[in-house]
């Protein structure tokens, strides 16, 4: 039998897509965030993934708002989640929000319900260490949007057994998602090496070799990508790209994952990407 | 198309072109440039370009209109955004 129930920690971009992702697929979802304010966010963000979804893939079905809402609920009660299949953890990229929830989780949840960690680059062992539940913790590093990306990183922390393993892709295989397995290490495959991009195409900017919409514009029209560097930081949000430099220099001890003082500067003016309207780019109001 | 029409078909696809010349800080493309088979756009601005249209011109988008075929290139926006005005005028 599938998995029914899933547990969704965590409302942000990520959160919101992997909600649009399950309902999508006739997975219940118990979404959990501290603020009922981004639950009402992420509610309209969700209902408006699934208005547009069959558009944008054939594969999607079409759902009503009141199907796709009888298929979630919204909470900031963390215990509403003991009796879901799985959990999805996608808390924000700080290690001691993840560490006390973690602990959290331990108390609530039954010994054999396995948590997949959504991380952009924090450890998956490192995660594990905090709970009574390290063979039933797997990494997971999803990407935006959710809905419409056909592959997953998956990790497999030190400890996460091949039980934990299986779970996870058979709930992928219920998304029509392929998975590719990886071992440990902060940043794993993906971000280890997508944020020394964005990081040097931030400088290159910095250091005015090209504009920005120049070296976008070589990545998608030289390499193929569908995205340029600084426009995939502007839809990741700048904030959480530094967050998780912070995160690799720190681990790694490494000067190449040293942040850009323009990234950082933009932060820390407040122009934190597409969510905000503006980043290295100025988006239109829509 | 009468004088008047022609007019406002001509002033939809430049509110339309202005729209997606902001968006995307490109403006070489023909009216009939398939937008997203040529890379210049992705699925991210499909949402964007309908989110708008539903507000600048009124227009409700329902379930069956939201096909790509509808705001694959500038021509087909246009004639997407006249034919739903046509409907509620009618």
């Amino acid at each position: 039998m599938g998995i029914s129930r899933v547990a969704v920690l965590g409302a942000g971009n990520i959160g919101v897509g992997v909600v649009t992702d399950l309902v999508l697929h006739g997975i219940s979802a118990v979404v959990v965030d501290v603020s009922a304010d981004v639950l009402a966010r992420a509610e309209g963000e969700i209902q408006k993934n699934i208005r547009y979804a069959p558009m944008l893939s054939k594969s999607l079905p079409k759902l009503t708002r009141q199907e796709a809402a009888q298929r979630m609920t919204l909470t900031t009660n963390l215990t509403e989640v003991a009796e879901c299949d799985f959990v999805i953890e996608n808390v924000t990229e700080d290690w001691s929000v993840k560490r006390s929830l973690y602990q959290e989780l331990d108390r609530i949840l039954p010994a054999d319900i396995c948590c997949g960690a959504n991380t952009s680059c924090i450890s998956i062992t490192q995660i594990a260490s905090v709970t009574q539940r390290a063979p039933n913790i797997v990494g997971i590093h999803l990407m935006n949007p959710v809905h419409l990306k056909p592959t997953v990183e998956v990790i497999r922390g030190f400890h996460t057994s091949d039980r934990a393993i299986d779970v996870l892709l058979s709930l992928f295989a219920q998304l029509n998602k392929e998975s590719i397995v990886v071992e440990d290490m902060p940043g794993f495959v993906s971000n280890r090496i997508s944020h020394l991009f964005m990081n040097e195409a931030a400088f290159v900017l910095q250091d005015q070799v090209a504009t920005a919409e120049q070296i976008d514009a070589i990545f998608k029209k030289c390499f193929g990508h569908t995205m340029g560097p600084l426009e995939t930081a502007d839809l990741i949000g700048l904030d959480t790209v530094v967050r998780s430099l912070d995160v690799l220099y720190e681990s790694y001890q490494d000067p190449k994952y040293r942040c850009c003082p323009l990234m950082r500067k933009l932060v820390h003016a407040g122009y934190l990407g597409r969510k905000v309207g503006r980043g290295f780019y100025v988006y239109p109001e829509v | 198309m009468n004088a008047t029409a022609q007019s406002s078909a001509d002033d939809v696809k430049a509110t339309i072109k202005s729209f997606v010349v902001r968006s995307i800080n490109f403006s070489n493309f023909g009216d009939d440039d398939d937008l997203f088979e040529t890379g210049l756009v992705n699925s991210l601005f499909a949402v964007q370009l309908t989110t708008f249209i539903e507000k600048k011109f009124g227009i409700e988008i329902s379930a069956d209109d939201l096909d790509i075929r509808n705001f694959r290139s500038l021509s087909a926006t246009t004639d997407f955004v006249l034919r739903k005005r046509a409907e509620l005028a009618a």
